[in-house]
């Protein structure tokens, strides 16, 4: 049983598996009770299980626990609370920005890296971003979660 | 207790401090202000009986409305609402969610009824040991249900009333002298005189039967229903914390994983268990039937001996050549019935001054929730009277889950509690049940709670009931005038299983793998109908649903009419999928009704309301071409379309028959050399009578137009007949509309309608695009694409098509 010490959320955390090619969501809903990170596809096809690994939006279901040994993972749990949510998060409670929610580690993550790095990104830059590596919301929601991702690019939630 | 959590939605158990500022401001208006309860307590002179919080599933256990036997029995008002002593209203619903966001209507409705704050109220719904038995949730049947007789809306109106006659008794006075705010009685003449709702019940049971005569608020004087109240889970949602079903926990919990046959209709032959004896792990082998299942310790430890278990399979079902599907489904023997005959179609298609006829393919689809199927469950006691189970279920109904998985498990079903736990979207009858089945059988064998996931292999290949596939058949007259005189509809469609309910587990795949038939369709003829019932909206807009001796009842103006459906077995399980069968009917009826309009050179909106006589009808097809900028000319824009024409199209319906209006313009771009359909925009109106939620209606209206564009545009179950191999197994080879591709604008018109019943908003734009987008298609390219996808080849093929 090997030990992998990453840094999840800010916290120091030894991630233990018998096999280096254990995908790093399941652990992180086992050894961590991580409820942000969600199983979609296993495939990478989908983005439910998107987390921030070092702040560069990764797939968990095709990561490699070894893969991540030392590194610094961020899910949507790491960004805010519920009683005090991160602002692209708030730009998606006020846009009420989703339908069931399964998907919103994708979007919100991709949404948070592409536009923390080109802020003031217009919508079709947004969606084209977003684009970049299959990404999906079945209950198609997408015209609302980019209104919320162009309220987070205009700086306009706290 | 965490873990036995169920559903409870507040803006209490999301825990205030989550509330974010829109939120807050939306209830700061309704919350009570000014001095504290215990100060009004103590000015009136009264005792404080207690303040304890319900906060707790185990305190509202004990105050549960479940009679020994398990069952809540709908019609006492006990059943649907509870107030406690310290003014805290609990509200019980059969009816889940989604992310539909109906919950929160509930919790609007209770609001509204009672005159109590949103704020104090709490919703628990869908968890078979403590609410009403209402079904599944499903078929935008939900408003139909909880406004309706019978459902919440008058529990809690019998409750109001009961309790303002309790408050006139205290003040032995008549009720219209009292008024009522924020759960608090007051003498109108002398409004220091005060009672709150909790001091009249002293924590007491209301011990009333549901009252029918009691009435509702009017539409007109809503304060609660009819804003955008904001979601009470969001902010959970949004910052990861909300736990799905895929996050229940349980002490001891283990991990199980699905092997299903590679071939449609395999069986097992035999299973080597030793295959994964050594991996780590790995716990046990379960075999029921053709259902193999492992449990391991860990996720990926299953997964792990999922891939790895050596079984042998049967050869599978002889599947149908793809290719000739359609065909195929024609000539096989069905069981009929007619929705419509007046038994003078034929004669009048003879004497039309003119006739037109046309086909329609609508292929199998598939869900395709953003979840994999997830369920927990935790059987004690293996089998028999005295053995019992708790199943976390994704499930649309608890109680037909909780009925069939007694059959499945052999254990009774008063020992049995389904707890709805929010899942992905699910769009109908996807893997829940099936999941749930299995995480059921494993724990039973392992005597131990065991969590279900499913692959997305699993999901797509193996897992949910397809949208079944239609043929379409249309044949219609028209006078002299122009005016249609005769329509013919006969469709062909495939059945295999359905929902499970107690005499039918084998309704889905793994009720079926573990040993239950899977019951398609016994061929029957049609009787002629009595009544006209456009459930299905298999009978045109256009039709006045004319049965021989009664008035018609639909919304138009043609009598002569023929309305047969065929159905027949299926190949793959098939259930509901969003707008099922009404979806596929008005992709046909529709177009066709488009056809015919631009053969007589008539504007397609003209020429549908010259049919139509439902004035709600006509006004959401006028509401949404005005949105749209509606351009009065015939089809198509162009007789020789070259480059990327721009049009636009146009559909409407009365969704069911009976359940809200829609119409929709669509505006495409075609790509005449490629064949590539680009959508511009989507113009939508909907009225489906008072509006519970804007800002819930707009997000419905808005995901279902773009999903059934996803659904026109790409999705398409496929298959090969050699080897009975269902071959869209995930993402890349099922493709669905995804982010980078370009989002249509969307312009939304609602229709508030307080003058009439509520109704269903759920389904009502799904229903509209496949027809909306194909009439566009047909305005830039004159040519008809009658089959779904539009696909760049089934575009190209139908203007080669056209060509010869």
């Amino acid at each position: 049983m090997a030990v992998y010490k990453v840094n999840v959320n800010g916290a120091s955390v030894n991630l233990t598996a018998d096999d280096p090619n254990t995908p790093l969501l399941y652990l992180l809903q086992e050894q961590v009770q991580l409820n942000g990170p969600k199983f979609g596809c296993g495939l990478g096809q989908c983005g439910a299980c998107t987390v921030l690994i070092d702040g560069v939006p990764s797939r968990s279901c095709t990561t490699n626990v070894a893969d991540v040994a030392g590194k610094s993972v961020t899910s949507l749990e790491g960004l805010g609370t519920p009683a005090n949510p991160h602002p692209i998060q708030q730009a998606f409670i006020s846009q009420q920005a989703m339908q069931c929610g399964y998907c919103v580690s994708g979007p919100v993550l991709y949404g948070k890296a592409f536009i923390d790095a080109n802020p003031g990104a217009t919508r079709d830059q947004i969606n084209t971003a977003l684009g970049q590596s299959p990404l999906l919301c079945r209950c198609h929601a997408h015209s609302r979660m980019l209104n919320a991702l162009v309220l987070y690019s205009q700086g306009l939630t706290k | 207790m965490r873990t036995e959590q169920g559903n409870i939605y507040s803006w209490r158990t999301f825990d205030e401090a989550e509330m974010t500022a829109d939120a807050r401001k939306a209830l700061a208006g309704k919350a009570k202000k000014g001095a504290s309860r215990r100060d009004f307590f103590k000015s009136a002179g009264m005792m404080v009986v207690g303040f304890s919080a319900v906060g707790e599933v185990g305190k509202l256990a004990a105050q549960s409305p479940v009679n020994p036997t398990g069952l809540v029995d709908a019609t006492k008002v006990d059943s649907w609402v509870s107030i406690g002593t310290d003014e805290s209203v609990t509200i019980y619903s059969g009816k889940c969610e989604f992310g539909q966001g109906f919950a929160t209507v509930q919790l609007q409705l209770a609001a509204e009824e009672l005159n109590v704050p949103l704020s104090r109220i709490k919703l628990i719904f869908c968890d078979t040991g403590f609410t009403p038995d209402q079904g599944v949730t499903s078929g935008s049947q939900s408003h139909i249900a909880e406004f309706g007789p019978g459902g919440l809306r008058q529990a809690l109106d019998t409750a109001r009333d009961a309790l303002t006659v309790l408050a006139g008794q205290w003040f032995d006075t008549t009720p219209d002298a009292l008024t009522v705010k924020d759960g608090v009685f007051s003498v109108k003449s002398d409004p220091a005189q005060q009672i709150t709702y909790g001091q009249l019940l002293q924590g007491q049971r209301f011990n009333l039967v549901l009252d029918g005569k009691t009435v509702p608020k009017d539409p007109k004087t809503y304060t609660v229903l009819g804003t955008s109240v904001p979601r009470p889970e969001i902010p959970a949602k949004a910052t990861g914390t909300f736990r799905y079903v895929h996050n229940v926990r349980l002490p001891g919990m283990l991990h199980g994983r699905v092997v299903r046959p590679p071939t449609v209709g395999a069986q097992v032959v035999s299973v080597d268990k030793n295959s994964v004896a050594n991996m780590p792990g790995v716990l046990q082998v379960v075999v029921k039937n053709n259902f193999v299942g492992v449990v391991a310790d860990t996720q990926w430890h299953a997964i792990q001996a999922a891939g790895t278990l050596n079984v042998t399979w049967s050869a599978g079902d002889t599947l149908p050549d793809p290719a000739t599907l359609y065909t195929s489904m024609t000539t096989l023997p069905s069981a009929d019935s007619l929705t419509l005959d007046s038994g003078d179609t034929e004669a009048n298609l003879a004497n039309a001054a003119k006739t037109f006829s046309a086909q329609y393919l609508h292929p199998f689809q598939m869900h395709g929730a953003m979840a994999a199927s997830c369920a927990v469950a935790d059987v004690r006691g293996g089998t028999g009277p005295k053995a019992t189970a708790k199943i976390w279920s994704a499930t649309q109904g608890v109680y037909p889950q909780r009925d069939s998985v007694a059959v499945v498990l052999g254990i009774p079903k008063a020992n049995i509690r389904v707890i709805f736990t929010e899942g992905s979207g699910c769009y109908g009858l996807n893997g829940n049940d099936s999941v749930s089945y299995d995480a059921a059988v494993l724990s039973q064998a392992v005597g131990k709670p065991v969590r279900v996931q499913w692959s997305r292999k699993d999901e797509h290949q193996n897992g949910e009931n397809f949208g079944p596939a239609y043929v379409i058949n249309l044949k219609a007259g028209v006078d002299a005038g122009g005016q249609i005189s005769t329509w013919s509809y006969e469709t062909w469609t495939v059945s295999k299983g359905n929902r499970p309910n107690a005499t039918t587990p084998g309704n889905i795949i793994s009720g079926n793998l573990m040993g239950f038939p899977a019951p398609v369709p016994t061929p029957a003829k049609a009787t002629p109908p009595t009544t006209f019932s456009n459930n299905n909206n298999s009978a045109a807009n256009y039709l006045s649903g004319l049965i021989a001796g009664k008035a018609p009842t639909s919304t138009g103006t043609v009598n002569s009419a023929k309305i047969l459906t065929h159905s027949v077995a299926s190949p793959f399980f098939t259930g509901p999928l969003r707008s099922p069968a009404r979806l596929q009917n008005t992709f046909a009826n529709e177009q066709f009704l488009d056809e015919i309009a631009s053969a007589l050179g008539q504007d397609p909106v003209d020429y549908r309301i010259r049919h139509l006589s439902d004035p709600r009808l006509i006004a959401v097809l006028k509401a949404a071409t005005q949105a749209a900028q509606w351009e009065t000319r015939p089809s198509p824009k162009f007789q020789i379309p070259f480059g990327k024409p721009v049009g636009r199209g146009v559909s409407c319906v009365l969704y069911e028959g009976n359940n809200g209006y829609s119409a929709l313009v669509a505006v495409v771009e075609v790509d005449v050399t490629t064949g590539v359909v680009t959508v511009k925009k989507l113009i939508t109106a909907a009225e489906s009578g008072p509006i519970s939620n804007p800002d819930g209606m707009l997000n419905q209206t808005e995901g279902g137009v773009l999903q059934a564009m996803s659904r026109c545009m790409y999705e398409q179950v496929k298959w090969n007949a050699k080897g009975g191999v269902i071959t869209t197994t995930d993402w890349n080879n099922y493709p669905v509309f995804q982010w980078g591709m370009q989002v249509p604008e969307l312009k939304t018109v609602l229709i508030n309608n307080p003058n009439v019943s509520q109704t269903g908003a759920g389904e009502l734009s799904i229903t509209l695009s496949s027809s909306a987008i194909g009439n566009a298609i047909f305005d830039c390219i004159g040519v008809r694409v009658r089959q779904i996808p539009y696909t760049p080849a089934n575009v190209l093929a139908a203007i080669a098509a056209s060509k010869k």
